[in-house]
């Protein structure tokens, strides 16, 4: 069976050990997690976790089954193939030599990245987007030395309908 | 009202109907214990936490209410941890409740302290530190809602010691809404008469039935089902009990160490009727070849059950009872026609099956453990209600005891843990003083937890331990021999204490027998006995238990002796 990558997004009781519980069970059943983002909403009380993991067909309901068991999860959606905004964020510390400089600007604009901090030797991008503009972004920054990157992880929400 | 956080636990504890709790006291928990003498609830002190949460097991399984515990912080919350375990997995519904280090010094490293919410996170069905003494009464009462509604299981919830003595209003509550919390106890009826239209159309239909089917208190529905689609019936080791091992549709426990007749029925079926169980791999062996001809029903309160470790036609998620009432009722408007005569040819193989390899054993100079199991079961008319340690004991329980009735065979299957047996025969027993409780032991498991024979003779139980003494941590040995050319690392037991003198000095009575002729004497002056009892059979040492399935094999390769 094939492994597709799935974007999990739930509302869950926003009180101390429910990222433990979620986190847990994954590692309990040996389940991957790629990226996790937790965050209050504007609920009181309510928190929304995005989860992106790999899994076939079976392992993801059996997942998706998992997580709705928890006590303290409310609300779970698989937001794979289905009408959904996917965005991530990432600050990107790359070296800027003089000679790449310029080079880099053109790259900051093509992407409409924004340069937050500047240096001697580098720069700071922040970068928002899908998976392929981030992943397209990092591989043309890469020959000049990425530094250090934090990334958010994967964010999501269902489209509502228009 | 202004009541301490102990208080209100008394006052829930009351509210929810509870009688007994199995304990162990320690500094966290003083002021519970305190209140909790004052209450006209009774305490049964425990030899070891440990005990607390079986015996908590037991009788939760033999009364069908929740099963409740108070232990301290620390040593005594940490030492619930196989309890709790054992109980997850077999879906027991038990609240645990253990005392905290005061607020203000957790997560400093305080004299017993230990993060038990945390240890416990995965093998509890949920669980809680109480922060505030405003929570207790909501989060004491979500606990046993918990524990007992949905897919039973154990619910720990830590109380800090200042907790217990902060005061605040009281006034019961009546309602609980818990928005994420909400099992699926109605199927949906369209599957159902999907369902009815296939036994109907089966040629070899089989049940399947485990753990769930007791747990939903469903047997009778299940057996009415069963006799009117003139199914014949397996159940798992959780199972047994789920269907009367005297009917002739029975066809005895399926799976590693089940009969002949009820693995060889399962890969031949054309339609599994899967009810109540999850498909353990002690069950299944190698799933690709489990069932393989069949169309499988799959029917659980537990969506994650489903699908988990076997493909199944029609799913069907809803609670056995509720599930088993509505195919009732569908299957009595159905016209069967010639059922019986449809169904001759299946149950005919499977009484081929039945003759081809029976269970058996051949009793000569040395006392045969099956032996001891028929007649156990001969003289208690197979009315008792059996407990188990783990291992070869607990196998040749469940296959040569006949169970008429849930709630009668009581054993760790999940977790298989050694030492389960004793204590949770001390629940069963506190739950029906009237009923003859024995715990079929080995020499190895009936160590792990004996001290809690202090609490079975200070309560003046009466129960019956049954030790089928090898000599081996047998169920270890017998795969040494048959898969590892007899080498028996460790698994000698050479230096075991003489029980008989052992059940004397815990102030219970300790019987011997040594010879095929002295078994049925000693179990009946054992059996007669008002007292707590050890019988001690010196059992022939190297007895396998067949039909054995190799670990991992399909399950119609069977060993037979
Ligand atoms: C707590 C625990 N430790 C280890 C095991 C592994 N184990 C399974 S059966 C068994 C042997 C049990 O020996 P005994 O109680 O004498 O029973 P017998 O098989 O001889 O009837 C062991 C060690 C276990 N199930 N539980
Ligand atoms: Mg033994």
């Amino acid at each position: 069976m094939i492994e597709e990558k799935h974007v999990l997004t739930m509302l869950v009781d926003n009180e101390p050990g429910v990222l433990s519980r979620v986190a847990g069970l994954f590692a309990g059943r040996g389940y991957n997690i790629e990226s996790l983002c937790v965050a209050e909403t504007v609920t009181p009380n309510v928190s929304r976790i995005t989860i992106t993991t790999k899994a076939n067909e079976v392992l993801i309901e059996q997942i998706i089954k998992q997580l709705r068991k928890l006590v303290n999860v409310i609300k779970l959606r698989d937001l794979t193939g289905k009408l959904s905004v996917k965005r991530e964020m990432a600050l990107i510390c790359v070296q800027a030599k003089p000679e790449h400089r310029a080079e880099i600007l053109r790259i900051v604009d093509i992407f409409r990245c924004k340069v937050v901090d500047v240096g001697q030797e580098h720069y700071i991008l922040e970068v928002t987007g899908d998976e392929g503009k981030l992943t397209a972004l990092i591989n043309l920054l890469t020959p000049m030395g990425i530094k250090k990157i934090a990334r958010s992880g994967t964010l999501a929400l269902f489209r509502e309908p228009k | 009202m202004e009541l301490t956080g102990a208080q209100i636990l008394m006052k829930v504890l009351e509210e929810e109907g509870v009688e007994t709790i199995f304990g162990y006291p320690g500094g966290a928990v003083i002021d519970i214990y305190d209140e909790l003498m004052k209450s006209g609830l009774r305490h049964v002190l425990v030899r070891h936490e440990q005990g607390a949460v079986h015996a908590a097991d037991g009788y939760a399984r033999a009364s069908g209410k929740v099963g409740v515990c108070l232990v301290t912080s620390g040593p005594g919350a940490t030492n619930t941890v196989t309890g709790i375990a054992s109980a997850y997995m077999d879906s027991i519904p038990v609240v645990v409740f253990t005392g905290q280090v005061p607020t203000g010094l957790i997560g400093n490293d305080a004299f017993q302290e230990v993060d038990i919410v945390g240890i416990t996170r995965p093998c509890t069905k949920h669980n809680y530190l109480v922060k505030s003494v405003d929570d207790m009464a909501r989060v004491v009462k979500e606990a046993f809602y918990l524990a007992r509604s949905g897919r039973p299981g154990p619910v720990l919830v830590d109380i800090p010691k200042d907790i217990a003595s902060a005061r605040t209003g009281y006034k019961p509550i009546k309602e609980l809404s818990m928005r994420s919390y909400n099992p699926t106890y109605k199927p949906y009826r369209k599957q159902l008469k999907k369902v009815v239209k296939m036994v109907v159309r089966a040629k070899r239909p089989l049940i399947f039935a485990g753990g769930g089917v007791i747990l939903s208190k469903s047997a009778d529905e299940l057996t009415r089902f069963a006799r009117r689609g003139k199914i014949p019936v397996t159940t798992s080791l959780m199972g047994l009990g789920a269907f009367p091992g005297s009917d002739p549709l029975w066809l005895g426990m399926i799976g590693m160490h089940g009969t002949y007749r009820a693995n060889m029925s399962s890969s031949q079926c054309d339609l599994l009727l899967a009810v109540g169980v999850r498909f353990d791999d002690r069950v299944t062996g190698k799933t690709d070849a489990f069932a393989a001809q069949a169309q499988i029903v799959h029917i659980d309160i537990d969506p994650t059950s489903i699908r988990k470790n076997i493909p199944v036609t029609v799913p069907v998620v809803g609670d056995c009872r509720f599930t088993l009432e509505q195919l009732n009722g569908l299957l009595e408007e159905e016209n069967l026609g010639n059922l019986e005569e449809k169904r001759t040819p299946w149950l005919e193989q499977i009484e081929v099956w039945k003759q081809e390899a029976r269970l058996t054993y051949d009793q000569k100079e040395i006392i045969k453990p099956q032996y001891v199991i028929e007649k156990l079961y001969e003289l208690t008319g197979g009315k008792a209600i059996i407990t188990t340690e783990v291992g070869q004991n607990q196998m040749w329980a469940a296959q040569y005891y006949h169970f008429d009735e849930p709630g009668h065979f009581i054993t760790s299957g999940g977790l298989g843990v050694m030492g389960f047996g004793l204590p949770a025969a001390i629940g069963a027993q506190m739950a029906h003083p009237d009923k003859m409780v024995v715990d079929v032991a080995g020499d190895g498991s009936i160590q792990m937890n004996i001290q809690e024979l202090a609490t079975a003779v200070q309560n003046r139980l009466p129960i019956k331990v049954v030790i089928l003494n090898n000599g081996y941590l047998g169920m270890v040995r017998q795969w040494q021999q048959l898969f590892y050319e007899k080498r028996y690392a460790c698994t000698c037991m050479d230096c075991a204490p003489d029980f008989v003198k052992l059940a004397e000095a815990y102030g219970a009575v300790g019987l011997r027998a040594t010879r095929p002729e002295e078994v049925e004497t000693v179990l009946a002056e054992g059996l007669e006995s008002d007292r707590t009892v050890i019988m001690d059979f010196l059992v022939e040492k190297e007895e396998c238990v067949y039909p054995m399935v190799p670990a991992g094999a399909p399950i119609t390769e069977m060993l037979l002796v």
